[in-house]
């Protein structure tokens, strides 16, 4: 797969504090990549060192074969780019905004009135910026990131401050991107929008990559640990688990068990193992770790800390 | 190439402008209407007015006129640079193929045509009410002022530079542009003021805007006032270059 965004041992420090430390990725085409770790770990940083907006301090990079910072406007014709916390004009209308952006760019493919359609914002087409809300302007800002019709496109914590019917909503437009072929950059320090989201995250904490992979594969790498929870009153039942292969620990406490393990092959040894000895059971759950406990374990601490 | 956008960007800025909470009236309406209500007074209060006193009706009031319309012009400039970089409004038309030249001189054209409107809205009804008659070179005037608001405008551009946030840009726009007015020879001749004052007099901008202003009021030639021009056009430079290198977008 081509390679659309290459970074490599960037840094950028603002007086004594190093925001980006010898950071290197790749994002693929065709893919939803995420940077993802807490407030204030560098991600905005990196997003706009790459988008051309800032200048690293040392470090190369290359975005859709173009340099951000020498070919900074041929980059803008090309992407699409929607800012943590941007405003507009407070009283500009949101018809004015597309119409306005759609100007600014030489190639015109995207029709604005069909954009807010699917978007959800054609009622509003009248209205106000500071009349939105904040759901209704991410919806304005994802439209105004895609009116050029870019390759790529850069969401920097699109979702932060919106209810999850909103964000839920968001989401879905983001894998319509993907969808029509794009390549989607976005930073989030929600765990769950990154699970949900990304085809491929990177974990980033105080400036510098900690990893890399899919969701699902940092998991499975960093939390192999797998846990089984089932309410039994088959007296032989305790007995029976221990003899389950890479089990780490089985607990019990009236009818219910609590069983502990590793690997992905652990639920089905236990459902095997039930229905071998016919066990009975009244309750079963499991619980599997996620991105979450991924970031606790790399770091020692939780994400919102 | 660099002009991609600058129409549209003007129009709407316009059009937004003019939505303002007294976007319009406070701009166009009441400069014109103390304009003509000072004049009226103190037109009325001494019928056998005082050369001086007529003059300053004849001459000092509509250029003071200009002058203070020009500086508001250029304060509400300076605001709303400074609103639009702290909103990140700024920052959000920079990420797009715009130019930043093309975003300042957006603002500047609206500004430019707000202030023409309320000068063609002054002569107008200054022709009809003013107790003076107002017979002048309109178009030198026009142009003497449109040198005097773009040197004025590059001085606000300097402050909206500098000033670190929207809640100041006004009142320090305001500390030093203002007191600019009282010793440029508007109220009283540069040469009349004490020596350390004149010497402050030569250096401030806005003196050689008000030289200019009413020497082609009062019907001058251009080449006697050849030396303003090019003092305003030094400021201009001066204050559009220095401006480039310490404009901050965010």
């Amino acid at each position: 797969m081509p390679t659309v965004i290459q970074v490599s041992a960037v840094r950028k420090t603002y007086g004594a504090t190093v925001a980006v430390d010898e950071v290197s990725f790749a994002v693929n085409e065709g893919e939803i990549f995420g940077l993802i770790g807490p407030n204030g770990a560098g991600k905005t940083t990196t997003m706009e060192c790459i988008e051309g907006l800032r200048t690293p301090d040392r470090g190369a990079i290359s975005v859709l074969g173009l340099n951000p910072f020498s070919d900074v406007y041929k980059l803008q014709e090309r992407i699409g780019i929607q800012l943590q916390e941007a405003q507009l004009q407070k009283r500009i209308k949101v018809w004015e905004a597309v119409d306005l952006w759609a100007s600014l760019y030489r190639k015109k493919r995207i029709d604005g009135e069909r954009l807010l359609e699917q978007l959800g914002l054609i009622d509003k087409r009248n209205a106000w910026f500071m009349n939105l809300s904040g759901g209704q302007k991410q919806r304005l800002f994802i439209a105004l990131a895609l009116i050029n019709d870019p390759e790529l496109v850069f969401l920097d914590e699109l979702t932060t401050g919106l209810d999850p019917q909103a964000r839920r909503a968001i989401w879905d437009l983001v894998r319509g991107i993907r969808a029509r072929g794009k390549t989607v950059f976005l930073t989030t320090h929600l765990m769950e929008e990154a699970e949900r989201l990304c085809d491929r995250v990177a974990i980033i904490e105080h400036g510098r990559i900690i990893d890399i992979d899919t969701p699902q594969s940092l998991v499975n790498r960093h939390c192999p640990e797998r846990t089984v929870v089932l309410a039994t009153d088959d007296g032989s039942a305790a007995e029976r688990f221990r003899t389950i292969p890479r089990i780490d620990a089985v607990t019990c406490s009236d009818s219910q068990f609590t069983i502990r393990g590793r690997g992905d092959d652990l639920v089905t040894d236990v459902i095997q193992c039930l229905s071998e000895n016919r066990i009975r059971v009244t309750d079963f759950r499991t619980i599997l770790p996620n991105l979450e406990d991924v970031f606790l374990k790399l770091t020692g601490h939780s994400i919102r800390d | 190439m660099m002009l991609r956008g600058l129409w549209k960007l003007t129009w709407i800025e316009l059009k937004i402008f003019l939505r303002e909470p007294l976007g319009a009236f406070g701009t166009i309406v009441i400069p014109v209407l103390v304009f003509v209500v000072t004049g009226r007074i103190v037109g009325h209060r001494e019928p056998s007015a005082s050369l001086a006193a007529s003059n300053f009706i004849s001459v000092g009031l509509p250029v003071l006129a200009s002058v203070l319309i020009t500086i508001s012009a250029v304060l509400s400039l300076v605001t709303i640079i400074s609103i639009y970089r702290e909103g990140g409004i700024l920052k959000r038309l920079r990420a797009t193929p715009l130019r930043p030249q093309t975003i300042l001189t957006a603002h500047v054209v609206v500004k430019l045509l707000l202030t023409a409107a309320t000068l063609v809205l002054m002569v107008l009804v200054g022709k009809r009410y003013y107790p003076v008659g107002i017979d002048v070179p309109l178009f030198g005037f026009t142009l003497a002022l449109l040198i005097s608001t773009c040197s004025i405008l590059s001085m606000g551009f300097l402050i909206a530079s500098i000033v670190p946030t929207a809640r100041f840009a006004q009142p320090i726009g305001a500390v030093i542009l203002y007191p600019m007015i009282g010793i440029s020879g508007l109220f009283a001749p540069v040469a009349a003021l004490p020596p350390a004052l004149q010497v402050v007099a030569r250096v401030v901008p806005l003196t050689y805007a008000v030289s200019l202003l009413e020497g082609i009021w009062k019907g001058d030639a251009w080449s006697a006032h050849l030396g303003d021009v090019g003092a305003l056009a030094l400021v201009f430079i001066a204050c559009t270059a220095l401006s480039a290198k310490v404009f901050r977008w965010q």
